[in-house]
């Protein structure tokens, strides 16, 4: 894939890029005043379930977000913020409808799309203008059919790359277009704070202050090698960035990115005080990944856990394997070595459980050694349960641990699997 | 604000496989034919809540809107 800011059309002439971002407004909350038209008028946000200690807020419409509802914020802060406010359950399967319906709109115009979570989207437009007008048009277009025909708002930002099209689709909402041009940038972009940058975050935001960057324009305009200096390769991304430097390719629809990695993770419906608690969820996790691993035909030697305590401090850990594996019993075994390494009888409130170091099929030379022997007969053995709970159900065969708890074992990470957006880097 | 109600509906599936609503049955079972349909497309009904394909339909000389929402079918309610 070709990877510049302008391409080289017929006879010779450049071509700018036509870069869209489309993000659907206020997504969740919008999808759910539309199948609710009596909540229309009422401040709504979509929340977690608070009973499985989930209870947060994940969107809000407008109206919620005039009182200063935001994204995260607990229920009880929601409701203190705004007394009236209506808290209403996710709809997955609805989302993940619309997010398909999107999609299919967006195909009708071009074959590169890229999904950002299931309510963004990129799409390049080079070289077919002419088809359809201009990126702004389009932009207007899109606006209206999704307004129309999915009854929900989305702002679209047009540029000639990927971060700047992200901004334009920020600057502006709900249901707006606009345009960021290598002659309007400077006046558009740079006034912006810098965290509203792709990959600014809050210890970005911080590190940069110490340089006194306020703004993009401020971050675009420090020497690069300070930038570097200070943050290494990430900091010349930011620097490029800020200057409209970004050659990021729009993937083709369809197109599919190297896993690096498969985790799970999941907050326990109470904090997880006892040992055998935490190998309960341990389990489920390892299961959960296995089972991921070896859909994909993967096996991995880097085992990762990330530990998250009540009072809300967290921690991630990770060790190699001696060999790559993709057994739920050899990745709980070292999940477990390194939770009991780092904690101790600190009340735990979340549990996550990666494995990277991928590597396709199974790889090491046959052996003789007893562990790798074990190793095998454990993976014909889990490869058997796999095939048993594939045909009767994911509780149709379990660990005699799960019954000995089974409000925390309720949970199937790998069914309830969540859907986070794609790395923009793809990592 | 509207609200939907929920119809039966008799559909012609033609050779391609497309499906072209017929008839309707009422709450009350009273059965109207569907004369013509005279646009199909994805639409939003903001009125009853929902989202599907939206038959456009003439029916006993008037125009009617007719939604598909995999499974059922629906018209806005007054």
């Amino acid at each position: 894939m070709k990877e510049t800011n302008v391409l080289i059309g017929e006879e010779g002439i450049l071509l700018r890029r036509t870069i869209l971002h489309v993000d659907m407004n206020n997504f969740y909350a919008s999808v759910e005043c539309l199948y609710h038209p009596e909540l229309r008028d009422r401040p709504v946000a979509v929340c977690g379930n608070p009973q499985l200690r989930h209870g947060i807020v994940l969107a809000k419409n407008i109206l919620a977000k005039a009182s200063g509802i935001q994204t995260g914020d607990p229920i009880w802060l929601a409701r203190q913020k705004c007394p009236g406010l209506v808290c209403v359950g996710p709809n997955y399967g609805r989302y993940l409808r619309y997010s398909h319906l999107a999609r299919e709109i967006y195909g009708e115009y071009t074959d590169r799309v890229e999904s950002f979570g299931l309510d963004e989207c990129w799409l390049d437009l080079t070289g077919c203008t002419h088809l359809w007008g201009s990126g702004e048009q389009v932009a207007n277009i899109l606006r209206r059919r999704i307004r129309q025909e999915l009854g929900v708002t989305a702002s679209v930002g047009v540029s000639y790359n990927k971060v700047f099209a992200k901004l334009g689709s920020d600057y502006r909402k709900p249901d707006a277009t606009t345009v960021i041009t290598p002659e309007n940038f400077h006046q558009l972009v740079w006034p912006l704070p810098a965290k509203d940058l792709l990959y600014v975050g809050q210890a970005t935001c911080h590190r940069l202050d110490r340089y006194g960057v306020r703004t993009i324009g401020d971050l675009a305009q420090l020497p690069l090698e300070v930038l570097e200096r200070s943050m290494g390769k990430n900091g010349r991304m930011l620097w490029k960035f800020a200057n409209g430097l970004d050659h990021t390719p729009v993937a083709h629809s369809g197109e599919a990115f190297p896993i690096k990695s498969v985790g799970n993770s999941t907050t326990a419906p109470r904090d997880l005080v006892q040992e055998e608690e935490v190998k309960i969820t341990l389990y489920l996790l390892a299961e959960s990944v296995s089972s991921r691993l070896r859909g994909y035909g993967m096996t991995g030697e880097t085992v990762c856990v990330y530990l998250r305590q009540a009072d809300l401090s967290s921690c991630v850990r990770q060790c190699k394997l001696p060999r790559p594996t993709c057994n739920g019993e050899d990745l709980f075994r070292r999940a477990f070595a390194l939770y009991q390494a780092n904690c101790h009888g600190e009340p735990l409130r979340s549990l996550g459980l990666k494995v990277s170091g991928l590597h396709q099929g199974a790889i090491g030379q046959t052996s003789f050694l007893p562990e790798v022997l074990q190793q095998e007969r454990t993976n014909v053995l889990e490869t058997a349960v796999e095939q048993v709970r594939r045909r009767f159900g994911h509780r149709s065969l379990q660990r005699c641990i799960m019954l000995a708890d089974p409000a925390l074992s309720r949970c199937n990470p790998r069914e309830e699997h969540v859907i986070h957006p794609v790395s923009f880097l793809h990592g | 604000m509207g609200h939907k109600v929920y119809v039966g509906v008799t559909a012609y599936y033609d050779p391609q496989g497309n499906m072209v609503p017929t008839a309707i049955q009422w709450e009350d079972g009273r059965v109207f034919a569907v004369d013509r349909v005279l646009e199909i497309r994805q639409a939003a009904s903001l009125k009853a809540g929902g989202q599907g394909i939206r038959y456009r339909c003439r029916i006993r000389g008037r125009e009617r809107y007719l939604w598909f929402e995999d499974p059922q079918w629906f018209v806005e309610g007054r």
